[in-house]
């Protein structure tokens, strides 16, 4: 094991889509006991950097696993097949009308009921997703059919963060 | 501190060794210092029996200064050089302090932090909370009759770069080893949860002098993390008695003049506010320059005048659950701390958002300095068995000017702390050598909505094609919070890194100095102490040199071996000057020729230990 070991591997977990979060918040709290800079210090200034290289480090990995969006991107990466989401921002035509009815409906929105009704539509499309990246990744071991469904849930991410700054207005 | 960076991770060398090590709150309205003594964490008292020091420094005439309840005194007499609330002035200029003009001081401006004239000359926020925590820190020395090892210093959550900077900085020139920055909140979570075996999500509201604090953490078996925190760093119980001096001033049409007349309002107000605590009706009195202010405040009128104040800390916690994403109902208990959570409006509002009575089982003036002095503890190594692990949050997002006054986001807020981030940056002119980073902190957009915290240059960029160029910049915060930045082209490899020190100028070397001054009052036992000190921490750092040898020697090519072995006969042979500098000069030269030794020990070490863990788990 070395710095520039996978997250899996850091983790000690199987290089799948499927986790647990219990068992990732557990590993990241077990993995923490050993490298913060906490334990080290009465080492001085050396075993302080080396510390905190690890401890964040697995702080790194502990954020990407811990989110299913980020742990199918890595997935894809790792499996090379680069998201590359910068880059290719092409999408399907039925997806863009869909995310442009989303925003009417946000900005149409007059109460909190309606906003509601809207970030549960968006949940069931993102669990569908999810699903679709887990049998994709897990069971037909297809990484580059996986990366157009992960930019889509970028996209979904990105909204439902503005959907969440909708319900701000109301409250 | 050489001899320990080679000692076997998690273990000092010396295991039966107690390192003296204390917490310490520094706060608005006053500072406590706390250790744990016989397994119980208690605040350290005074020669006098008191453990609450104001947090006031007066300065005279001729150099000498009082501090604490003797300032205190002469808040209202010499109002112009006793400073108090200093903690709002920290890392802060002049156009950062709302309501100056209604302080009695005479500011100076500068560009990173403020000055304040005094009778004995400009003083910088940082050395009047130097002299606050050097107060502290004889205060504890005397209770043990010996020097302290090291502190944890409390700042609030909510404290950003360049107001952690300059907290460090004062500890440095209060001659304190500062073990950590904690964040208050987090300080009275450790209090709170070792006393009540608590486990589970645990809000702490924390209303101080002059800040105001919200972490919302979870606790499971001896960790405490945080999972969201906000807050206002310029919010506090002094507010509370600004407006009710505003208020009193508006009903009776009365005016402050002079330095005192605003100084004796504000102890007039503190002491009103404190009685309405507990009574429903308060006579406010104080005497100004040829008039004298009596005016009789009611609970519900003080209520209602700061009732906007009280709104603005509900505001904070309702963004700060937002970001944690957990529902009110996810919350076991909610804990208040600071001394302006007495005031039962306050109370009310929390118990109302939360719907439940807030905790208030421990002394809301104690409990941050009690829960400093627990991790000091375990920092020191004193608590082998301990298993207290503080996973704590970013308050502020950082990140780096970008083109058209934008801010590009590097670091999120509530990432949990040490963290590296990194991004991508490329040229935009043809040709082009060189790349201005200016470094930012805060939520807004717009570079001038947030703190400036630093500029530097990466110079040296071979000259290439627009866009061509790949210029990493990467952030570092460390465990204490604070930001180190560095820059690198990729293709050439060209670098450039900065400390992000607050732009106020004190500089290491400048700190030294400080340092140097203040004790060079030069006596010759000191130098036969010094003498023996030094030769036994070289004996130390030979014997934990020898002992790191023999166990990971392998580690080593036979250059790097005798390197090591030339500066260990050094050493012992500069034992024989019979001069401190010396001995300690050829220490320094061995902790330097093994440092990257020791950085490859820990890594081996680390590694070792995380592959164990795996190990079990699968």
């Amino acid at each position: 094991m070395n710095l520039q070991s996978n997250d899996f591997e850091l983790f000690g977990l199987k290089q799948q889509f499927a986790q647990e979060r219990a068992v990732l918040d557990d590993r990241w709290k077990t993995l923490q006991r050993e490298a913060h800079p906490d334990k080290f210090a009465v080492q001085g200034a050396a075993a302080q950097r080396v510390a905190m290289q690890w401890s964040a480090r697995i702080n790194e990995a502990y954020r990407r696993l811990k989110d299913p969006l980020t742990r199918a991107a890595y997935l894809c990466e790792l499996g090379g097949a680069p998201v590359n989401a910068h880059t290719n921002t092409a999408m399907p035509a039925q997806f863009l009308m869909q995310q442009m009815e989303w925003r009417e409906a946000l900005d149409d929105a007059r109460d909190i009921a309606a906003l509601e009704v809207l970030r549960q539509n968006v949940e069931v499309s993102k669990q569908a997703l999810l699903q679709q990246c887990a049998q994709l990744l897990d069971v037909q071991n297809d990484c580059n059919a996986a990366v157009p469904l992960v930019r889509e849930l970028m996209f979904i991410e990105k909204f439902a963060q503005d959907l969440d700054r909708g319900f701000d207005k109301f409250e | 501190m050489a001899l320990l960076q080679i000692s076997e991770p998690g273990q000092s060398p010396n295991p039966h060794e107690r390192r003296i090590a204390v917490g310490i709150d520094l706060g608005t309205t006053h500072s406590l210092v706390a250790a744990v003594r016989h397994g119980v964490a208690e605040c350290l008292p005074d020669g006098e029996g008191r453990v609450i020091l104001p947090s006031v420094v007066r300065y005279l005439a001729g150099g000498g200064r009082q501090i604490g309840h003797a300032a205190q005194e002469h808040l209202a007499l010499d109002p112009e050089n006793t400073i108090a609330s200093v903690k709002r002035f920290m890392g802060r200029s002049l156009g950062d302090v709302q309501g100056a003009g209604k302080l009695p001081y005479r500011f100076a401006e500068h560009a990173g932090m403020l000055g304040i004239h005094t009778v004995a000359g400009e003083k910088s926020p940082v050395e009047v909370s130097a002299e606050i925590l050097a107060t502290l820190r004889y205060q504890a020395e005397d209770t043990f009759n010996d020097d302290l090892y090291g502190a944890v210093i409390t700042v609030p959550a909510y404290f950003d770069d360049a107001q952690r900077q300059a907290t460090k900085d004062a500890a440095q020139l209060a001659g304190l080893n500062v073990l950590r920055l904690i964040n208050e909140p987090t300080a009275a979570a450790i209090a709170y949860g070792l006393d009540n075996a608590s486990e589970g999500v645990y809000a702490i509201y924390d209303l101080g002098g002059g800040t105001f604090d919200i972490s919302i953490l979870r606790l499971t078996q001896g960790v405490f993390e945080v999972v969201a925190t906000g807050g206002d760093s310029a919010l506090g119980g002094d507010d509370y008695d600004h407006a009710l001096v505003d208020w009193v001033l508006a009903q009776t049409g009365m005016q402050a003049v002079t330095a005192a007349d605003k100084a004796s309002l504000k102890v007039a107000a503190r002491v009103c506010k404190e009685a309405l605590s507990a009574t429903k009706n308060v006579a406010f009195h104080a005497q100004l320059t040829g008039a004298t202010v009596d005016f009789d405040v009611k609970a519900e009128q003080f209520h209602a005048l700061t009732s906007h104040l009280t709104a603005r800390t509900i505001a904070a916690v309702r963004k700060a659950m937002r970001d944690a994403k957990l529902a009110v109902t996810d919350v076991q208990g909610v804990v208040m701390v600071g001394g302006s959570t007495r005031m039962p409006q306050v109370q009310a509002a929390v118990a109302e958002f939360f719907g439940r009575a807030p905790l208030t089982n421990l002394n809301p003036d104690e409990v941050v300095a009690l829960g400093a002095s627990i991790q000091a503890n375990q920092l020191a190594g004193n608590n082998a068995e301990g298993d207290l692990l503080l996973l704590d949050v970013i308050p502020l997002s950082l990140g780096v000017e970008t083109m058209g006054g934008l801010v590009e986001r590097i670091v999120p807020r509530n990432q949990t702390i040490p963290t590296a981030m990194a991004q991508d940056f490329t040229t935009y002119k043809d040709g082009q050598t060189a790349l201005a980073l200016h470094v930012v902190q805060g939520e807004r957009d717009l570079v001038t909505d947030c703190r400036s915290l630093a500029r530097f240059e990466l110079r040296g960029i071979p000259p290439m094609t627009a866009g061509a160029a790949r210029i990493r910049v990467t952030f570092t915060v460390d465990a204490d919070g604070l930001l180190n930045v560095s820059a690198r082209e990729q293709v050439s490899g060209v670098e450039a890194r900065i400390d992000v020190k607050p732009s106020y100028g004190l500089g290491d070397d400048q700190i030294a100095q400080m340092l140097k001054d203040s004790f060079a009052t030069a006596e010759s036992d000191m130098r036969t102490r010094a003498l023996v000190e030094a030769c036994v921490d070289a004996d130390r750092l030979v014997m934990a040199t020898q002992t790191a040898l023999e166990a990971d020697g392998d580690l080593l090519d036979a250059v790097e071996r005798s390197t090591i072995d030339g500066a260990m006969q050094a050493l012992v042979s500069a034992k024989s000057s019979s001069d401190a500098a010396t001995v300690e000069a050829f220490s320094k030269a061995l902790a330097q020729a093994t440092e990257a030794f020791a950085a490859m020990r820990m890594n081996r070490g680390i590694a070792h230990a995380l592959a164990g863990k795996n190990i079990e788990a699968l």
